[in-house]
């Protein structure tokens, strides 16, 4: 019997941090011992019968896990597909980020640092590492940029209400890829007492592949939930939304070993896997928006955290082995499945996975997405967060 | 062409003979900036390193990150400060400061062809580490350019001794925990990463990163072999400097070298 497609595919990177060609530790050699130091805890705590209970307790007890699959009768009448929602919405903090930090704030006590660090675009991850360091008693400094901190206010006001620090980030195009390097920066100086947060599959060893491990709960639970669904079988199509790509890197590592299409969704403005070259930016080689020099581009997006020019390098390999596919979807048509989704089903998405949703939408009944099939789609997160921001592009 | 020295041999000789090595730093690109190179260059550098802008330079603070947007926004590309930098009548060895991914996106052999041919003696990439340094180190020795690598206050010993190892022309050692940028006062770190150095390897120890003064200068100087200024320069040509600023802040920190040399001599 040959073996289910993808059998191979996300587990251990190669000992030099490779997906591939893709991922590596590319950085200034004063962090280099840190990240060193970084896997070696987290292998020691994965492999740890008492860490991994305790991670997944706080995230029965404390996150509200398991999340629902939701069946949306209404909206797949519409389609004519059927559509599973994985509700990230409905985890405590509003997404699925906080299934990451509470893994590396558990990690960050472990290997006896006091000050965490972390950088957000839409503020998600900045929301949810500000309330895993409330809970376990950490000080909490978050980096956002100038773009973001206008577009993204209530979150904002949450990190603060938790106690964090949330600092400003002026340089370059002020958003999430900026906010990236200030907090490197800060970890330059800091890393003896630092622990850097870093909230998706991105950034150098072992980040990509510790945050997949750590949002591995959201593709596990997901599969066991569609097969009690669907008798037994598994989606057609797995969708989800990838900035740095780190929801839809739990998601697809519960589905990559079954026969399930995988899908995720880019914004049109910030399509690096498709639009990008190799590149290396923030400690990993992976598809990035550059010029022909090598600077890189500024992604452009109505979505705070999908805007970011680069992707997680487990992704660029997943596409260059072909067995995920990573599509685009605009703002508009972003806006349309937004509305969509609150008209037909009572649930308002945030900006991010309402680019899955959008992809949904346009390849359903098309060859991408024949009608009577099955897909689902991780929303990754509530869109209030959004709803001031959208009621000024509606007008 | 270029006629221009070979680095590791110019500094070790020089050093060799009890003087201390200084290395200013210039971004490429910056309104007159091959000027700056010239008046560095005559005010007593050993070498000069040359900083090719790039959009995300996660090492630099404020004054670097400042200078290199300025150059971005004024047009500098790779291409064009190599091919100035091949026309550059100074005859001390340069040396480029330039982040990996411009070294990726040109690919490792057409970029250390490109520069070796522009007479560039050495290049630091400050994010590729020792153990990423592969394809890169091999395509710069073919070219005959010396691959400069960092040593940090946190490399453990086993560390050191293979970034010792690896590293060409001199080893650059981070002065304190932190981006590039002034700071009032030497870091301790400096001279403690200094003495690491100094008990691990024979090439020239250059400290660099928060040396932003002659008597900084002097003091990291007791132990190390030189020193790299960067944003203390950049600070005066961000603020209006040109090359009689620059020059004159150089001899400057070659006085303060010289003055050490003097007392001990």
């Amino acid at each position: 019997m040959s073996r289910p497609p993808g059998a191979e595919l996300m587990r251990d990177p190669t000992p030099d941090g490779r997906f591939g060609e893709f991922g590596g530790r590319f950085l200034p050699e004063a962090l280099v011992p840190a990240c060193q130091e970084l896997e070696e805890a987290f292998r020691g705590a994965w492999a740890d019968p008492a860490f991994v209970a305790e991670y997944g307790a706080i995230l029965r007890d404390y996150a509200g896990r398991p999340t629902p699959v939701t069946e949306c009768h209404r909206l797949s009448d519409r389609l004519g597909v059927r559509v599973l929602l994985k509700r990230e919405d409905l985890a405590h903090t509003g997404s699925h980020k906080i299934n990451n930090v509470v893994g590396q704030a558990l990690l960050a006590r472990r290997m006896g640092k006091r000050r965490v660090i972390a950088e957000t675009g839409a503020g998600q991850h900045g929301v949810a590492t500000a309330t895993a360091c409330a809970l376990f008693g950490l000080e909490c400094v978050v980096y956002m940029g100038e773009v973001d901190i206008r577009r993204q206010a209530l979150n904002v006001f949450r990190m603060q209400l938790l106690g964090a620090e949330v600092r400003t980030v002026s340089s370059g195009s002020r958003t999430l890829k900026d906010a990236i390097n200030e907090a490197l920066r800060d970890w330059v100086a800091s890393v003896e007492t630092t622990y850097y947060c870093l909230g998706s599959v991105m950034g150098p060893h072992p980040y990509p592949w510790m945050v997949r491990e750590f949002q591995r709960v959201v593709g596990e639970e997901a599969r066991a939930q569609c097969r009690q669904l669907l008798a037994g079988a598994d989606p057609d199509v797995v969708v989800a939304c990838v900035g740095g790509g780190s929801n839809a890197a739990g998601t697809f590592a519960g589905f990559v070993d079954t026969g399930a299409r995988l899908v995720g969704a880019q914004a049109a403005g910030g399509a690096a896997i498709g639009h990008g070259a190799p590149g290396v930016v923030h400690g990993s080689k992976s598809f990035l928006l550059q010029d022909e020099h090598g600077q890189v581009s500024e992604a452009h997006s109505i979505s705070a955290g999908l805007d970011y020019p680069g992707v997680g390098p487990e992704h660029s390999y997943l596409a260059s082995v072909g067995r995920a596919q990573y599509v685009a979807a605009d703002d508009a048509e972003v806006l349309d499945a937004f509305r969509l989704l609150a008209e037909t089903e009572g649930i308002i998405p945030a900006l991010e996975p309402a680019h899955a949703l959008a992809w949904v939408v346009r390849a359903a009944g098309t060859a991408e997405l024949p009608a009577g099939s099955t897909v689902l789609l991780t929303l990754s997160g509530r869109g209030d967060k959004d709803a001031a921001e959208v009621m000024e592009l509606l007008g | 062409m270029s006629s221009r020295p070979e680095l590791e041999s110019t500094l070790r000789s020089r050093r060799d003979q009890g003087r201390k090595l200084l290395v200013p730093y210039i971004t490429g690109g910056l309104g007159d900036w091959t000027d700056l190179v010239r008046a560095a260059a005559a005010a007593g550098a050993d070498a000069i390193e040359v900083g090719i802008p790039f959009s995300d330079p996660v090492m630099d603070g404020p004054t670097i990150q400042e200078a290199s947007m300025r150059a971005l926004a004024a047009g500098a590309t790779p291409a064009g400060i190599a091919s100035a930098l091949g026309r550059l009548d100074v005859d001390v060895p340069l040396v480029v400061m330039l982040y990996y991914n411009l070294v990726f996106r040109s690919g490792h052999r057409r970029f250390a062809r490109t520069i070796a041919d522009a007479g560039v003696a050495g290049a630091i990439v400050p994010d590729l580490p020792v153990d990423e340094i592969g394809d890169w180190a091999r395509a710069a020795d073919d070219a005959g350019v010396a691959t400069v690598l960092l040593a940090a206050p946190t490399t453990p010993e086993e560390r050191l001794s293979r970034i010792c190892d690896r590293s060409r022309g001199f080893v650059y050692g981070v002065g304190l925990m932190g981006v590039t940028g002034e700071r009032r006062s030497l870091s301790a770190a400096a001279a403690v990463m200094a003495k690491r150095l100094k008990a691990a390897t024979d090439k020239p120890v250059l400290i660099g990163i928060g040396v932003s003064t002659a008597e900084q200068a002097r003091e990291v100087t007791e132990v190390a072999d030189g020193v790299v200024v960067g944003s203390a320069i950049m600070r005066r040509v961000l603020e209006g400097g040109g090359p009689d600023e620059v020059g004159a802040f150089v001899s400057e920190l070659r006085a303060g070298l010289d003055r050490e040399r003097a007392a001990s001599a």
